[in-house]
């Protein structure tokens, strides 16, 4: 499983880069999901977001799934190319994958790359 | 599968493991009074008198065999051939279900495959769903899906007010509580008004645009136009179509609609009196996901061989649950399979044919019953099976004269349209011979001499 050390987590299992503000869903919940087939971004530029807010919604040959932002903030940015080809979710949840990139983000709260390794492997067993 | 009933040793060992003595234990929190209570009931009939008491009541009814029927007004009266019924009949069909394990039933599922093929061809569109309740529901699932698409931002629908009263009622019904407003939703509106009129309501905030064709006053009329004017406001156009005459006509697909919904009785469905009917519901690829009700999908076994299966279904109502576009997944399988079978049947050149005998039969009768003195033909639009007439007396009058002479007449449109007083609403179909559209004539002539 690919946890990125540079990466904040949330127990929804979204990821949020501080660096640049970006957000999306982790490799363990693509993973869970198996194959995407259609991911619709549900905000715009410029809507201020909660964290816990729904900010997409995504479903996979087997489930639908409701994504949720990461940190607070105001979008500066939507991943329009993820509409048609939402496979990069499960090929690259972490790079192509992201979802909505947000201004003054904030990580505090979230568990870093150590406490959500932990976090999955007691939900695997 | 035979349904077996429990017996008596399971019975008791079911109360043994509950830890009750006996079945009446159960209902002990029922006062002993109120168990029983004492039903005032004829007595017992023997099977014989039951089924001549039922055949009785049943022959009170007057239906489409006995008398010669102009009556339309969204359900139409049109031959259904004999193969239709029997291959409906057949068990390997013979339930309105999807079978809870779809891809087990690979036969019901081919057929709803078929019928989505069918409806798509007709409509012009590009998916259909494996079908809703009745027209007016799959008119009011179009709203779902425009409100769903807008994520509910846009709040407000068009709707004409020549789009049939009872799918505008039932639109109302469905709508409550989502804090939409219908826009042109108005009986008292200017009933000659052209699509413009429509258009003229459609603003930003504008999600859906819900039109008729042929309108429920039969007019045909080309809402290209107004398609282009609602896309130019970002709102998506829904049209409500009557699919025989979609033989005919230009599609709705080809005017650029974004949904074409409707009733598909027409489509080897019986009357019934009101049911049940079939909703037919198609939209373009890209709201798939916001389409309410099922899909049946073509693919290929892991042996290379063609398979069906039910596709997206994680869009669900069972998986999306309160997210889903609608909670109403329904479909209506024997309906769905009736239609696939009937327009299979006549191919495109047979409804077409259908949809050409019901138009001349249409054009002749208005042409004799508009030179009846007292009599006028009320709109001057182009029309297709069913046109309105003014008639010179109250339409409750004129009918039960024409009822004395074994003829159903037509709707009476003051019903739901205070400015068409003593209008009825006539239709016409391939089952109308040309003699009784003449008897017609003739027994309204008698009316206006009286």
């Amino acid at each position: 499983m690919n946890i990125p050390s540079n990466l904040k987590f949330t127990q929804s299992d979204e990821w949020f880069n501080a660096a640049d503000g970006s957000m999306g869903l982790s490799d363990y919940a693509q993973g869970q999901l198996s194959d995407i087939v259609f991911v619709e971004i549900l905000v715009s530029a410029g809507d201020v977001i909660k964290a816990g807010a729904p900010i997409a919604s995504v479903e996979s040959v087997k489930a639908a799934a409701e994504i949720y932002a990461a940190a607070s903030g105001t979008v500066k940015a939507i991943n329009d190319g993820l509409a048609d080809k939402p496979e990069v979710l499960n090929s690259d949840p972490y790079g192509a994958g992201w979802m909505v990139k947000v201004d003054g983000g904030d990580a505090s709260g979230l568990m870093d790359a150590a406490a959500y390794e932990k976090y999955c492997e007691e939900r695997s067993h | 599968m035979t349904y077996i009933p429990i017996s008596p040793t399971e019975r008791e060992a079911m109360l043994a493991a509950i830890g009750v003595k006996k079945v009446e234990d159960l209902f002990k929190d029922v006062p002993a009074k109120h168990r029983f209570p004492k039903l005032d009931l004829p007595p017992a009939l023997t099977e014989m008198e039951a089924a001549a008491s039922l055949e009785g009541w049943a022959s009170g009814n007057e239906t489409t065999r006995d008398l010669v029927s102009f009556l339309g007004a969204g359900a139409y009266n049109h031959y259904i051939p004999a193969a239709v019924d029997h291959i409906l009949r057949r068990g390997e069909f013979y339930t309105a279900y999807t079978p809870y394990q779809p891809e087990i039933s690979q036969g019901t599922l081919q057929a709803i495959f078929e019928y989505q093929s069918l409806v798509a061809a007709l409509t012009g569109m590009e998916v259909s769903n494996a079908s809703h309740y009745d027209g007016a529901t799959a008119v009011a699932e179009s709203v779902n899906l425009a409100y769903a698409n807008f994520r509910g931002k846009r709040t407000k629908v068009v709707i004409s007010p020549t789009v049939h009263p009872q799918y505008r009622a039932t639109l109302r019904t469905y709508t409550q509580g989502m804090g939409l407003e219908l826009a042109g939703d108005d009986s008292q509106a200017d009933l000659e008004a052209g699509p413009e009129a429509i258009a003229s309501l459609v603003d930003d905030n504008t999600a859906l645009v819900v039109v008729q064709y042929p309108d429920f006053f039969g007019r045909i009329h080309d809402y290209t136009q107004l398609v282009v004017t609602a896309h130019a406001r970002g709102a998506l156009v829904c049209v409500a179509a009557n699919p025989t005459a979609l033989a005919l006509l230009k599609t709705p697909g080809a005017m650029g609609a974004d949904i074409v919904v409707g009733e598909g009785q027409p489509l080897g469905i019986p009357l019934s009196f009101g049911g049940p009917y079939l909703g037919f519901f198609t939209t373009r690829k890209q709201y798939i996901h916001k389409m309410a009700g099922r899909l049946v999908g073509e693919t290929v076994d892991n042996r290379g061989q063609r398979a069906y299966v039910l596709t997206l279904t994680a869009r669900e109502q069972h998986i999306k649950r309160e997210r889903a576009t609608s909670n109403i997944c329904t479909n209506q399988g024997l309906m769905a399979l009736a239609s696939a079978v009937y327009l299979a049947l006549l191919g495109q050149a047979g409804l077409r044919q259908v949809a050409e005998l019901c138009y001349h039969k249409a054009h002749y009768a208005a042409e004799r019953l508009g030179k009846i003195p007292g009599f006028g033909l009320c709109f001057s639009s182009p029309y297709f099976h069913e046109f309105s007439l003014c008639c010179p007396r109250p339409v409750e009058e004129v009918n039960a004269h024409l009822l004395e002479h074994g003829i159903l007449g037509g709707y009476d449109l003051g019903r739901d349209y205070p400015a068409l007083k003593d209008h009825m609403l006539l239709a016409f179909t391939e089952m109308n011979s040309r003699d009784e559209i003449d008897y017609l004539v003739e027994v309204l002539s008698e009316v206006s001499h009286d």
